[in-house]
């Protein structure tokens, strides 16, 4: 069985009016089948709205499936017994990087999860000094997470998430408040966990830049999966993009739209320098 | 405005004291203030002012910091001294005059109140000067811990103290935020009388509210995503432990608060 498989997976969030009646249903996420293997890097693309977040807190036990089963490296998340165990395997990053911070020193909040978890004190220390050396920030481990960027913030998010030893790190739209200097230093960061750590790396964004670095896209719209595929494959597909609110990276849309123009370019480019290569070598 | 306050900050400087347990330091200062109210005469305030001195200087906090701190209670301060020197009966009269009458006994109540309260907050600001809040929260979750055992959430009360206080500058920035905000749109919070300069608070006040809220509710969602469950099972990063110094200063303590008492029988 795969690292994460998702089965029918839908949920619901219910509004109750103040007679206790149900006032509204909300259905966030609707029949999602989906499966991700262990190393993967899958990106889930998708309009505000469109049932991204919620599919996210469902990969880390945050939320439970109304109807359907979630299974995180074989655990099923309904059962309360897994709780821990698939929260150690997932770690999540947030978007507002202020309010994911615990501690009041670097170090501490690194080694938060690892206490909750009852590591022993020197393993703890070993394990804090490596992860905060994986994402490049041993030099601010004894300072106040008040005095750091947006992007050493979530650098120092991620660390806490590393250090329990995750087999899969979820970022729900964690680049969205940063800079795009901010938003650079994470993706890097990311990419480079995922390649040299194998660390399943789960990507919620609405910066189609950050997808093209993906093994897969998943593309959601209004609760349901509707796209998947690889980057090329996905972002070729302007029309239907599109269709669902979502943007190209800027040089695919260019390039679509120099096709539409006569000139014929092929419809995958993703990167300004894929771009440049193609252009010099028309006549 | 809220940033100028210097009581209560951490200072961050390698010193015998900042190395000290935090429990020794909490329960130092917890005596430190009883021993204040016990003395009665000049020589006990003299030795109560030596060992602060040693104290300040053991701890390296520069004495300009600590002056700073003193700032925002000197209207507390001279409230008090004033009272003690109209309101003490006794004593040779000084200066009769209308209804102000000022006597020997009340100059000296007078001073002794100044110099007590000064001591006093210059004494526990040096805890928080020379121990983080996390080691102070710390401090009092182990050395409280004993009410766990009549159903007292110890450790609950102790993280909801550390969040408060790392959350302290968040708000602080985000009030500053909120302000300018109503201020470009035209708010006035500097003119009016009491009521309605209490009401121009409102339009800060909601907002900062609620995005406290909000931002509790994120902050449940993360402690949650990374494992919490409660102090059960809970290991920690930076244990507190007993070393020698610890036990040298209780020792040293404990000979300080025996002299503080025995000074209440000098004839002085």
């Amino acid at each position: 069985m795969s690292f994460i498989k998702l089965l029918k997976l839908v949920h619901n969030y219910v509004t109750i009016d103040e007679d206790g009646e149900v006032e509204e249903v909300n259905r966030a996420v609707d029949g999602v089948d989906a499966e991700i293997n262990e190393g993967e890097f899958v990106a889930i693309l998708g309009h505000n709205g469109s049932g991204k977040s919620t599919l996210a807190k469902h990969l880390n036990g945050l939320l439970f499936p109304d109807e359907g089963t979630v299974w995180i490296g074989g655990y099923d998340t309904k059962e309360e017994e897994n709780l821990l165990k698939i929260r150690q395997t997932t770690g999540m990053v947030f978007q507002n990087p202020d309010n994911q911070i615990i501690g009041s020193i670097v170090e501490e909040d690194v080694a938060f999860g690892l206490e909750n978890i009852g590591v022993e004190t020197e393993k703890i220390w070993k394990r804090v000094a490596e992860s905060l050396e994986a994402v490049g920030m041993t030099a601010y481990r004894e300072q106040s997470p008040n005095r750091l960027s947006g992007g050493q913030k979530q650098r120092v998010a991620i660390a806490g998430v590393m250090a329990m030893r995750p087999k899969c790190i979820i970022l729900d739209e964690s680049t969205a408040m940063l800079d795009p200097v901010g938003r650079k230093e994470v993706i890097q960061t990311i990419s480079q966990l995922n390649k040299e750590e194998g660390i399943t790396v789960i990507l919620i964004t609405h910066y189609m830049e950050e997808a093209v670095c993906a093994d897969r896209v998943f593309v959601m719209h209004e609760g349901h999966l509707v796209m998947e595929g690889n980057p090329r494959e996905i972002f070729s597909q302007v029309e239907t993009l599109k269709s669902y609110h979502l943007d190209v990276p800027q040089v695919t849309e260019l390039a679509y739209e120099l096709n539409k123009e006569g000139i014929m370019l092929p419809s995958d480019i993703l990167t300004v320098d894929e771009m440049v290569d193609i252009l010099c070598q028309l006549d | 405005m809220l940033r100028k306050i210097t009581i209560g900050q951490y200072y961050s400087i390698e010193s015998f004291i900042h190395k000290l347990d935090p429990r020794v330091k909490l329960f130092a200062t917890l005596m430190y203030v009883i021993s204040l109210f016990v003395v009665n005469n000049w020589a006990g305030y003299l030795l109560g002012a030596l060992a602060l001195a040693v104290y300040i200087r053991a701890s390296k906090v520069p004495l300009s910091f600590i002056m700073r701190g003193l700032k925002p209670i000197i209207f507390l301060l001279c409230f008090s001294v004033l009272f003690n020197l109209f309101l003490t009966d006794g004593g040779k009269v000084l200066i009769s005059f209308w209804i102000i009458k000022i006597t020997t006994e009340g100059v000296k109540s007078a001073f002794f109140m100044g110099i007590r309260l000064i001591m006093l907050i210059i004494g526990s600001s040096i805890m928080t000067y020379t121990t983080t809040p996390n080691q102070l929260t710390d401090a009092m979750e182990k050395s409280l811990g004993f009410l766990n055992k009549v159903k007292v959430p110890v450790h609950e009360l102790a993280m909801m103290m550390s969040i408060a206080l790392r959350f302290i500058p968040i708000l602080v920035e985000e009030t500053d935020k909120i302000m300018k905000a109503q201020l470009a749109r035209g708010a006035n919070f500097e003119e009016g009388n009491l009521i309605q300069r209490a009401k121009a608070m409102v339009p800060i006040l909601v907002p900062l509210f609620i995005s406290a809220f909000r931002r509790a509710t994120d902050l449940a969602l993360a402690m949650e995503a990374r494992c919490y469950h409660g102090g059960d099972g809970r290991t920690k990063m930076k244990p507190l432990k007993y070393k020698r110094c610890d036990y040298m200063m209780y020792a040293a303590f404990a000979i300080y608060f025996a002299s503080m008492l025995g000074s209440r029988f000098l004839p002085l």
